[in-house]
């Protein structure tokens, strides 16, 4: 080979192929969107979108049954992605939100026939002002926006490679793939299209300002440790670097640089994942975004962030454990106890779950913060069992319908246990899940990670969580008390009955939540066997 | 020149633009001083790339502006669709949610 020629770089393509697909549908759904006709879309969009995230399912389960998840994981891609057992078991659970989610985005029979076509609950025309005329030409059309699927192709996307990212390049570009089509989507509404587009811009300037954060400790980072690898800034964190450079060797012992810079790119995850003091974001956008949206982002985006914050500290900053673990029981803590103590004031039932899955980012954290494998699979398992929970709670909240659209002030939902018994158990149940009660998958996951944490020697936190779990239980039985035992108001609202979609949504999340809670040693197990990470 | 000199500018570019987006109203001028943030962390990348000899950092400052203009398009646009409804483009304006 002469000097100069370039060598073509080595990919994995097997090894990458849940990711890879998610694109390819994703590209497929935008030439849809540009060459098919408009009464085509919708039919073809839903098909592109289940098949693709079903066949990146099909790919992830089986990379795990031929041992990548274990002992054939490896680092592909040149470096840039690992595939083992983390990010293969949160690329699957991924990969499953998003594909129920697609059900509840294709959902068509909540809203009234709008001039003898059936729409979904996403504006028919999202650049038009609301209430104008553009938007009642498009009204009158029938016209539907069906970009969202290939957004939300996009953004499953994005959240595949973030846990998988083994590159602090990978780790920043995949968090704005998963990022920017999520703004997008929160603009979208079809009923109080202002508070949608309210929470589109709060998000979008505060995405953008986390994300810049993040940014500017990749960067410091790297001025650190001379690479962007993880293995690499592992390596010089612990004084071992491959190869010495004089730029390294006036670097590597500015300790300035490694502590600022991992504090900025933990503040961007954290962010991410909503926790206190970065959760300010939370529950305005999650009131505001569509309910399907808000469901999907609510469950995915959790695993997705949580995933890259665990190998960026299992991998990239072991070394800085005592550092950074102070810092991080200090964040659990304020999540927990904030996230409990202000969902009880609130009113309306999206901003309650917003709050309460701000306490659930605290449970989960500190289960990060149990620097230990059983830690890492107790994650792990929570992090599946929660994100089912929480996409079937707002399922169920895109059913409560009045006049206006979603009604979703809690007094309205009073006595809707003697209108519709079978909805209001369903969400009793996810409501009991989320505060942890025993035969459901919150207990499991929250018993799972408590005990791991109360193992590594942090019995504080464990306190501190089960009294949190503890305030928290009050609200959501005081939500329960009221489906089921107040009268219910005659101009309430009525549960309008779905089509097989949001049925199957539902129906999918329960049945994981019962599963999960009754006999949940087979997702222990496979957690268990998920939790080392490559290097 | 010393090129930690740069390492001190992309610091003060930085902390000018996290001032801006804390205090200034308007969201256009908001955006412009994240990308002012994002354009701080390019610096320092193309300086720490220099100071190590290696080409990660430029690689790296390619990807932020493409990332960056990426972000202009979807930002704009939530922003302009913003103010059509509203005539207003102040992020204090926009306060529904409040209770």
């Amino acid at each position: 080979m002469n000097p100069g020629d370039l060598q073509a770089p080595d990919i994995e393509w097997v090894a990458l192929s849940p990711s890879l697909v998610v694109f390819a549908a994703a590209v497929v759904g935008v030439l849809i969107e540009a060459f098919a006709p408009r009464s085509a879309r919708y039919a073809a969009e839903v098909v592109v979108s289940s098949v693709g995230l079903a066949g990146a399912f099909a790919a992830v389960v089986a990379l795990a049954a031929n041992g990548h998840g274990t002992s054939k994981s490896q680092i592909a891609g040149m470096g840039s992605l690992a595939v083992d057992g983390p990010a293969l078991f949160l690329q699957g659970v991924t990969v499953l939100v998003g594909l129920v989610s697609v059900f509840l985005f294709a959902e068509r029979r909540l809203e009234p026939v709008a001039h003898g076509a059936r729409v979904d609950s996403f504006a028919a025309q999202p650049a038009a002002v609301p209430g104008g005329k553009a938007e009642q030409e498009a009204v009158r059309a029938g016209h539907t926006t069906t970009e969202i699927f290939p957004l939300l192709l996009f953004a499953v996307g994005g959240m595949l490679l973030f846990p998988a990212a083994n590159d602090l390049l990978v780790l920043f570009i995949a968090l704005e793939i998963l990022s920017l089509p999520l703004y997008l989507l929160c603009a979208l509404a079809r009923r109080r299209r202002l508070l949608s587009q309210e929470s589109a811009v709060k998000y979008f300037l505060l995405g953008a300002f986390a994300s810049a954060f993040l940014l500017f400790g990749v960067a410091l980072l790297y001025g650190y440790a001379g690479t962007t690898s993880y293995a690499g800034i592992a390596d010089v964190i612990s004084g071992e670097p491959s190869h010495m450079e004089p730029g390294l060797a006036s670097t590597m012992g500015n300790d300035a640089l490694l502590l600022i810079g991992g504090a900025m790119v933990l503040m961007g995850l954290l962010f991410k994942v909503g926790a206190v003091p970065f959760h300010m974001w939370t529950p305005d956008v999650y009131q505001g975004a569509p309910t399907p949206v808000t469901g999907f982002m609510a469950s995915a985006t959790k695993v997705a962030a949580f995933g890259a914050m665990l190998r960026l500290m299992y991998v990239v900053l072991p070394g800085l454990q005592w550092d950074w673990e102070p810092v991080m029981w200090g964040v659990a803590i304020a999540s927990m106890v904030a996230g409990a103590v202000i969902a009880i004031t609130q009113t309306d039932v999206k901003r309650l779950l917003a709050y309460s899955s701000i306490a659930h980012a605290g449970f989960i954290l500190s289960g990060v913060v149990a620097v230990s494998e059983d830690g890492v699979s107790s994650v792990l398992f929570y992090l599946g069992a929660y994100s089912f929970v929480t996409l079937g709670a707002f399922a169920v909240v895109t059913l409560v319908r009045d006049a206006g659209g979603e009604a979703t002030h809690l007094s309205k939902w009073a006595g809707l246990g003697r209108r519709s018994p079978l909805l209001a158990a369903v969400f009793a149940l996810f409501l009991l899940a989320f505060a942890g009660i025993p035969l459901t998958s919150g207990f499991a996951s929250k018993f799972a990670v408590f005990s791991a944490v109360a193992q590594s020697g942090g019995m504080g936190l464990v306190i501190v969580g089960v009294l949190a779990s503890a305030v928290a239980a009050f609200f959501y039985i005081r939500v329960i008390v009221l489906m089921f035992f107040s009268e219910p108001r005659p101009d309430g609202p009525s549960v309008v009955i779905p089509s097989p979609l949001t049925m199957s949504v539902v129906g999918v999340a329960a049945a994981a939540t019962v599963v999960l809670g009754v006999a949940p040693q087979y997702f222990l197990d496979l957690a268990d066997q998920a939790g080392v990470f490559v290097r | 020149m010393n090129p930690e000199n740069y390492l001190y500018l992309a610091a003060l570019l930085f902390t000018l633009g996290a001032c801006g987006v804390l205090l200034r109203r308007n969201a256009i001028v908001v955006f412009m001083c994240i990308e002012l943030m994002l354009n701080a962390a390019n610096l320092l990348l193309v300086t720490f790339s220099r100071m190590h000899g290696n080409l990660e950092g430029q690689i790296m400052a390619f990807f932020v502006m493409v990332v960056a203009a990426a972000e202009v398009v979807v930002g704009l646009a939530i922003i302009v669709m913003v103010y059509r409804s509203r005539h207003s483009a102040s992020v204090d304006d926009a306060s529904l949610m409040k209770l």
